[in-house]
């Protein structure tokens, strides 16, 4: 099989061939371990395999280094089938140095593969990771297939001559921890070089370290046959298309630019630098030539108000930030509510309350989107469940917000935004358009124009421009007469504009799609999901179903209105586990909503489910 | 097109006005109404933006596109607005404690920034429609429902704040001037760039007569010293003047001074240093208090310069490509045979 491949097998170590690896890559959050992560997974994904990636990394841009809390951290999964997550636990770890070791061994599995860089193991570092003994002196590590290598000093060895010197020489050593890698997985070399050429086309004494070191890692590996053998994940059997791996935060910022075009509004961005939503701006500040308006406000109230303003003035306006910056736009949605303007806010979740934990994915904002606003103001909200499929999310909360006059929440997670896997590229072309239609003439009696005269159907109001002639008008957070708009105190009316208000965002449920089931429609229990879920109760009624339970899933992308079929999908199983990264909250909206008994499988530990988690609760409840 | 020809009924609206009789914001009104209908400007491309106070009921009153919006953030709605549109003119109302307090913020960063907005800060040194209490410009030891002792604060000097965040337009006027009023909105509507103009504004229910000194009859003889571009700096008839003395500008008597060192007033001088200075001369209309233009520079405008990086980028990358866009990362193909295959 090794000559399949001329690229995949130069040496003569022997090969295992498995359907699926998880990787993971752990190091100082000097290390650049997410930018080795990166490689290893853009290389696995142009061989053809199916993954998943999950990033973690600390809060601190460089916490002292050797320490435990400075670990960063990049996990994948490669497979030859159609898989859901990054994997529970690692098959393989690159630590490079003590900490790394100390704070990821424990999730490696027992006889899984240790690559060590042996170099940093010195006393000061053991001492910083609170190792009392070295663990590559004594036979803590016997349980696994340990290489020992030399990163640094071989580093430094492969990149005399590049023109880097001095402590720069270290710098490389990723790339070799990255060349030894893809020896060890069959990896193609190609896509990495070709990668440090471009990158690093105006450095080219960078370049040339990097190469460097990535081949001196390579070449260890077949000179040294530094392990009885290498491994092999043949590409997987996928839908036949074409494909590019993408994360969270870069579909959702080119599903806005898609939606830009496909509603023929110029987008505008307006926001305020938070983790993890800031990559949202970045993405589209480099991308003006679609007429993309960015601006990086004072704040976030600044961030909802100017893009409240750009709404006003006509464009696909959106804001977007993370749990704390949504609080501080809180006013600012109600005031959008109130006057009926479409716009997108995007809260990519992180754990909270407070600063939290500002690079970790949590989904306790669901109460938060459904009810943190004062005042009767109910939001349409949409939730991502995956990567790639935050594209189409963006275009659909476009459309639900420029059909229905109103401001749509969108709720991602740092483990969608930051975590990546293949995505088969849509017919661009194919995606319908929902070309919009401003306002141009006076719709009252005498010429006047009534800015709250809705539309039949969807009870939208009229979105007039500034720059119409004839349909100059004033709106504001006043409560305002349910036609003409006029400041309206009379108690009939607040009780009419809000009854009003509340049914249009109801109604959007006659215009979502049903919930599907995927599964055992006759199995006794239905899991649940909503959000970055996805992939672990996927996988995990998958398991369940590879070993005879019979398990059905759901997983909403609405959550607000729910799905008109909601209440009879879930009445139509004896259980109901509903599995979130929080303490319960789409629990109590089922259960309020429906009078459900449901379960909760809840967690906030930072991490996403690991897919035993799930299926051995499955099992509790399906026995 | 034809200018339209407009009077000022064309910019009233329907609604009632309902301030108190006899607050200065009905002077301000008709002055801002008068003025939109001499400029022949079609009505639509007017947007006002309001944020919450008793001036903040403006646009209701204005019969033009307008917002009557949250406290504070009038200079972000309108910054997006402005931003997105540059073929709209753009006008924010405000007061001392919409602008100062809950929204400063977004005042000096607007400001900063140079959108094409044209601010107009009602000061009257009180919160009125909260039925009065002290404010950021309200003077130290005053004595109000929530400062029953006399306030402790010490109060902004808003020409000074708006100076010291590069506003490219300064000046003050006052509600009982129109005249006055209607130059000094001419002018901010000509700049280019975000304009800054305090207006001081009488509260006859909460804070009566706080201008006295620049609208009695007698007194603003003393204490109105008006900033004409081009002019020595000098007032009460001729009789007092304004020189640089270590950097300051200090008031003396014009008889004491050779002509030649009165400062002579330059609203296009770049360096805020001068205008800063005159804005120092008082600290609440208290004494000779400058009104005018204070500052009048040119610098770039946001509006147009994010017009340019969006022209700029086409003209680099062309127009954005949707296919080209998704497949930037690189991508693969996964063959039909090969699925059948599997």
């Amino acid at each position: 099989m090794a000559d399949e491949n001329a690229t995949t097998d130069p040496s003569s170590t022997p090969t295992e061939v498995a359907d699926k690896l998880v990787v993971r890559f752990a190091g100082d959050s000097g290390d650049g371990m997410q930018l080795a992560g990166n490689r290893f997974t853009d290389a696995s994904a142009l061989f053809g395999n199916d993954l998943a990636t999950l990033p973690s990394f600390p809060a601190e841009i460089r916490a002292p280094a050797g320490t435990l809390p400075g670990v960063s951290s990049f996990q994948v999964q490669i497979a030859d089938f159609d898989i859901l997550t990054a994997g529970d636990a690692p098959d393989c770890l690159v630590a490079m140095n003590p900490a790394a070791l100390q704070k990821n061994l424990e999730d490696l599995r027992q006889g899984g593969t240790l690559v060590i860089n042996t170099d940093t193991f010195d006393e000061r570092n053991l001492a910083k990771a609170g190792y009392k003994a070295n663990p590559l002196e004594d036979d803590s590590l016997s349980g696994y297939r340990v290489i020992k290598v030399p990163m640094d000093d071989l580093t430094k060895e492969a990149v005399k001559g590049s023109g880097v010197s001095g402590r720069n020489t270290l710098r490389s050593k990723n790339f070799f921890a990255l060349g030894l890698m893809a020896w060890l997985f069959h990896r193609p070399t190609d896509p990495t070089i070709e990668w440090v050429e471009k990158k690093f086309a105006k450095l080219p004494e960078v370049a040339a370290a990097n190469t460097a070191a990535f081949r001196a890692g390579y070449n260890f590996g077949i000179t040294t046959e530094a392990t009885k053998n290498t491994f092999e994940v043949k590409p997987a059997v996928l839908r036949p298309g074409t494909y590019t791996n993408v994360n969270g935060n870069t579909a959702l910022a080119w599903g806005l630019i898609a939606a830009s075009k496909k509603s023929g509004l110029p987008l505008f961005y307006g926001g305020y630098p938070i983790t993890p939503a800031s990559d949202v701006l970045h993405e589209l500040s480099r991308h003006k030539n679609f007429g993309v308006r960015t601006f990086q406000a004072e704040d976030e109230i600044a961030g909802i108000g100017t893009t409240i303003g750009a709404a006003f003035a006509g464009n696909l306006a959106v804001t977007g930030s993370s749990g704390p910056g949504i609080a501080l736009k809180s006013e600012g949605i109600s005031l959008a509510f109130m006057l009926e303007l479409p716009m997108i806010v995007l809260n990519v979740q992180r754990g909270g309350p407070s600063t939290g934990l500002p690079t970790k994915p949590e989904q306790s904002d669901l109460l938060f989107s459904l009810y943190g606003r004062h005042g009767e103001s109910p939001l349409p909200i949409l939730a991502i469940p995956t990567p790639s499929e935050a594209f189409e999310m963006a275009i659909e909360a476009a459309r639900i917000a420029i059909k229905y006059m109103t401001p749509v929440i969108v709720l991602s997670d740092n483990y969608v935004a930051n975590g990546s896997e293949p995505w088969l590229l849509p017919d661009i072309e194919a995606i319908p358009e929902f070309k919009v239609e401003f306002a141009q003439q006076p719709n009252g009696p005498d010429g006047t124009f009534m800015p709250y005269m809705r539309n039949v159907d969807t009870f939208a109001r009229p979105w007039a421009v500034p720059g119409t002639p004839g349909l100059e008008h004033r709106v504001g957070g006043l409560e305002k007469d349910a036609v003409s708009g006029n400041v309206s105190y009379e108690p009939g009316n607040h009780q009419l504009m809000t009854d009003t208000r509340a049914w249009k965002v109801a109604n959007i449920a006659n215009d979502v799609p049903d919930i599907e089931v995927f599964g055992d429609n006759d199995a006794s229990v239905l899991v649940l999901g909503w959000g970055s879920t996805y992939g672990s109760i996927r996988a995990a009624c998958n398991r369940m179903q590879q070993k005879g339970t019979k398990i059905a899933s759901a997983h909403l992308r609405h959550l607000n209105p729910l799905p008109n079929n909601l209440g009879e999908v879930l009445n139509s199983f004896d259980k109901l586990l509903i599995p979130e990264m929080n303490t319960g909250q789409l629990l109590k909206v089922i259960r309020a909503e429906y009078l459900i008994d449901a379960v909760g499988l809840n967690q906030v530990s930072g991490e996403p489910f690991k897919v035993t988690d799930i299926e051995d609760k499955i099992a509790e409840m399906a026995r | 097109m034809t200018t339209p020809s407009y009077t000022r009924r064309d910019f009233q609206t329907d609604q009632e006005v309902r301030w108190c009789p006899g607050c200065g914001d009905y002077t301000v009104l008709a002055s801002v109404q008068g003025f939109l209908a001499e400029l022949g400007r079609p009505r639509e491309e007017f947007v006002f933006i309001s944020g919450i106070g008793c001036s903040s009921r403006f646009p209701y009153y204005v019969n033009t596109f307008g917002m009557h919006s949250i406290h504070g953030r009038a200079p972000a709605i309108a910054s997006g607005i402005a931003a997105t549109r540059p073929d709209l003119s753009v006008w924010v109302v405000t007061g001392d404690g919409d602008a100062l307090s809950i929204g400063g913020n977004h005042l000096i960063h607007a400001l900063r920034r140079n959108v094409n907005i044209k601010v107009l800060l009602f000061n009257n040194q009180i919160y009125g429609l909260t039925k009065g209490q002290y404010s950021p410009t309200s003077e130290v030891g005053k004595s109000t429902k929530s400062s029953p002792f006399g306030s402790i604060d010490y109060p902004f000097n808003p020409v000074s704040l708006a100076l010291g965040a590069e506003a490219s337009f300064v000046a003050r006027t006052l509600d009982m001037d129109r005249n006055h009023t209607q130059s000094i909105l001419k002018a901010a509507y000509e700049h280019d760039g975000s304009a800054f103009i305090e207006i001081y504004q009488n509260c006859n229910v909460f804070n009566d007569k706080a201008f006295i000194q620049l609208t009695g009859k007698e007194e603003r003889v003393h204490n109105r010293v008006d900033l004409e571009h081009g002019k020595p700096v000098v007032f009460d008839g001729g009789a007092k003047a304004v020189v640089m003395r270590g950097g300051e500008a200090t008031i003396v008597d014009s008889s004491s001074v050779d002509p030649k060192a009165i400062v002579v007033h330059d609203e296009t001088r770049q360096d805020p240093s001068t205008a800063f200075a005159l804005s120092r001369l008082s600290h609440g209309p208290y004494g000779p208090t400058p009104l005018g233009v204070f500052r009048n520079v040119e610098r770039a405008v946001y509006d147009h310069e994010v017009q340019v990086q969006v022209e700029a980028a086409k003209a680099k990358l062309g127009e954005g490509d949707l296919n080209a866009l998704v497949r930037s990362h690189g991508t693969w193909t996964v063959e039909a045979s090969s699925a059948n295959g599997g």
